[in-house]
């Protein structure tokens, strides 16, 4: 196992960082923190790094106890959220500090420079300074020195956070081919959770210093563990309302219902929360298991090639977004369908159930 | 609009006036000072400079002050370097107050501290060294120094120093191969600073010495020589006071703003 947290406690003065907690890194590969800001994931990520101290529990690194081995010897390498270089050093000096506080030969260090800047794109501005690069490649120079060290264990905190749209998409996009085949654990904190999807890997959602669900992503996003998790792993956030359940009748608040099947039908009859992601809920029929929502249209808006749409059915609003461009006029009456077979339900307490 | 020129000017030749006024009679003889008003020196004469170079008592003044200005700066910079570090990067116990309360020795007129300063010096057989003068200073400028340097190091973000440790520096690896290249402007203000007013000061520099160490500033205060006053001497005598501090402050001059603000720009 090459990172495990074992009933990790961080506690700072009165307040709770990040309760206890003990997850087992998968192996070579991608593991995405996804919550929102404020979630723990620095702190966690700060744990692993050793640049802060559990309050209580173990800390492993590749089998090895590292709870109260220093930074420096852990063998890992990190990258911020802002752009943090060696302002005195060139770039290649910069690419090379790791190894050169490793004591490694003048020959194989410059040959791993020269390796990691041409997969970073960096050959060209080798002998500049941090401060007369763009952003962008402030961030790359951050990357390479990362990768450079080939590290057990590369924390990436939010690295694409302050990098524009484009720049974000493009690197995103080379950010798994970096560390395919170099055998390190990377653990990759974002609050977005199309990033989660698209590095795919393992996931773990994290809201107010717990970790909610880990394990496969696509998995976590098709049954996450429960409310919160499913809250974390929505972009647009995710509909929830209550739903009354009698025997394989599903019933909302305003009386719209379905049927349902499969193992919610077995669960006992009561108030459960149905959470739908917007994307199921769409002004457009396609395919069975529809269920009509007439709501009157609150706001609407653009989201790329996506329209999204608010829309107030009795008490409750619900959001819905749809691929292409459609043409709502707030404050009239519109027809909304929800796919109710991917409708997930939840019991009081936010376990999924079904 | 044609006057907008007016008034910079005349402001510049209100200021130059008096520097104008040293320069003009370090070029004149005592005679032609004490002789009658002239806006220039009639009789130009380079004695005054010849004068101090050639006799130990006044180029030794300058040789004095500067020893003692470098090893105050030495100390105060080398001193005022872990300080700041710790007001910038940790928190402790009362950081606070204790950093505002290291401005208090500057609220006290440094004549307060003069018969303190003489006395122990005496006893422990500092008087006159010039070590003795530059660990007064360091009274005022070691906190100066705290400040200005504080303000600079608090500009680098923590994430450079954990940078840094994930890396693999050690502590004083990354801070001397590191950190203090990082903030080399703020350490060349921070001695500027010290030097500006170690140089200046001139109350404890004259009290704490006597012969050995005697401060340029002290031998100015010396006016009348067996030959009577000798005013061209001492014009010629201040105006070589300006020069080094002109030197320093050419090498920082894109950084003393951020200096006067104690590096918070």
């Amino acid at each position: 196992m090459s990172a495990e947290l074992k009933a990790v406690v961080k506690r700072v003065g009165a307040e709770t960082h990040i309760y206890e907690t003990s997850v087992a890194l998968a192996d070579k590969g991608f593991n995405v923190l996804l919550g929102p800001t404020g979630a723990g994931k620095t702190t966690l990520i700060k744990l692993l790094a050793g640049l802060e101290k559990a309050t209580s529990g173990q800390i492993w690194i590749k089998g090895r106890d590292v709870t109260h081995v220093n930074t420096q010897r852990r063998n890992i390498s990190l990258v911020h959220q802002f752009f943090v270089n060696y302002p005195n050093m060139s770039v290649y000096e910069n690419i090379a500090s790791p190894l050169r506080v490793a004591g490694l030969r003048r020959q194989d260090r410059d040959r791993r420079v020269r390796e990691a800047a041409e997969l970073l794109k960096l050959t060209p501005m080798l002998n500049r300074r941090p401060s007369e690069l763009s952003g962008g490649q402030q961030q790359r120079t951050a990357l390479a020195r990362a990768i450079v060290k080939e590290a057990d264990l590369v924390l990436l905190d939010e690295p694409l956070a302050n990098l524009d749209y484009k720049l974000r998409e493009e690197l995103r996009d080379e950010l798994p081919k970096l560390f395919a085949g170099r055998g390190a654990t990377v653990v990759y904190a974002t609050s977005e959770p199309t990033e989660a999807l698209l590095l795919g890997g393992h996931t773990a959602t994290m809201q107010d210093g717990r970790v909610t669900h880990f394990g496969p992503t696509a998995e976590i996003y098709r049954a996450p563990a429960d409310l919160a998790t499913a809250e974390v792993f929505s972009d647009p956030p995710i509909n929830t309302a209550p739903v009354t359940k009698t025997g394989t009748r599903m019933t909302l608040d305003g009386g719209v219902g379905w049927t349902v099947s499969g193992p919610i039908a077995d669960v006992p009859d009561g108030t459960y929360t149905v959470g739908v992601r917007p994307h199921f809920i769409t002004p457009r029929a396609n395919g069975e298991g529809l269920v009509r929502l007439s709501g009157k249209v609150l706001i609407t808006e653009l989201s790329g090639s996506d329209s999204v749409a608010h829309f107030r059915v009795g008490r409750h609003v619900w959001v819905s977004q749809s691929r292409g461009i459609y043409q709502y006029r707030v404050g009239e009456m519109h027809d909304f369908l929800m796919d109710a077979d991917r409708c997930l339900y939840f019991d009081a307490k936010g376990m999924l159930v079904g | 609009m044609r006057v907008r020129w007016l008034a910079p000017t005349v402001y510049i030749i209100f200021l130059m006036v008096p520097i104008y006024w040293l320069l003009n009679m370090s070029f004149k003889s005592t005679n032609e000072i004490l002789g009658g008003f002239s806006l220039y020196p009639h009789d130009f004469t380079l004695d005054n400079y010849r004068e101090i170079f050639r006799d130990p008592f006044w180029y030794g003044g300058y040789i004095n002050s500067i020893i003692y200005v470098s090893l105050n700066m030495l100390i105060s910079v080398t001193a005022a370097l872990p300080a700041a570090y710790a007001f910038s990067r940790y928190r402790f116990l009362g950081d606070k107050h204790l950093f505002f309360w290291l401005l208090t020795n500057r609220m006290a007129p440094p004549a307060v501290f003069v018969l303190p300063f003489l006395q122990l010096y005496s006893e422990v057989g500092l008087f006159d060294t010039h070590i003795a003068v530059a660990l007064a200073h360091c009274l005022f400028n070691i906190p100066l120094a705290v400040w200005i340097l504080e303000g600079f190091m608090s500009g680098v973000p923590k994430e450079l120093d954990e940078t840094a440790y994930v890396d693999g520096y050690s502590f004083p690896k990354f801070f001397f191969k590191i950190f203090l290249p990082t903030i080399k402007s703020g350490i060349g203000v921070t001695a500027f600073f010290c030097f500006m007013f170690s140089w200046v000061e001139m109350l404890l520099a004259k009290n704490l010495t006597q012969i050995d160490a005697k401060p340029i500033v002290a031998a100015m205060t010396r006016t009348a020589s067996a030959s009577g006053y000798e005013l061209g001497l001492l014009a010629a005598a201040g105006c070589l006071t300006i020069v080094p501090g002109a030197i320093v402050i050419y090498f920082v001059r894109n950084y003393i703003a951020k200096g006067f603000a104690l590096g918070r720009v």
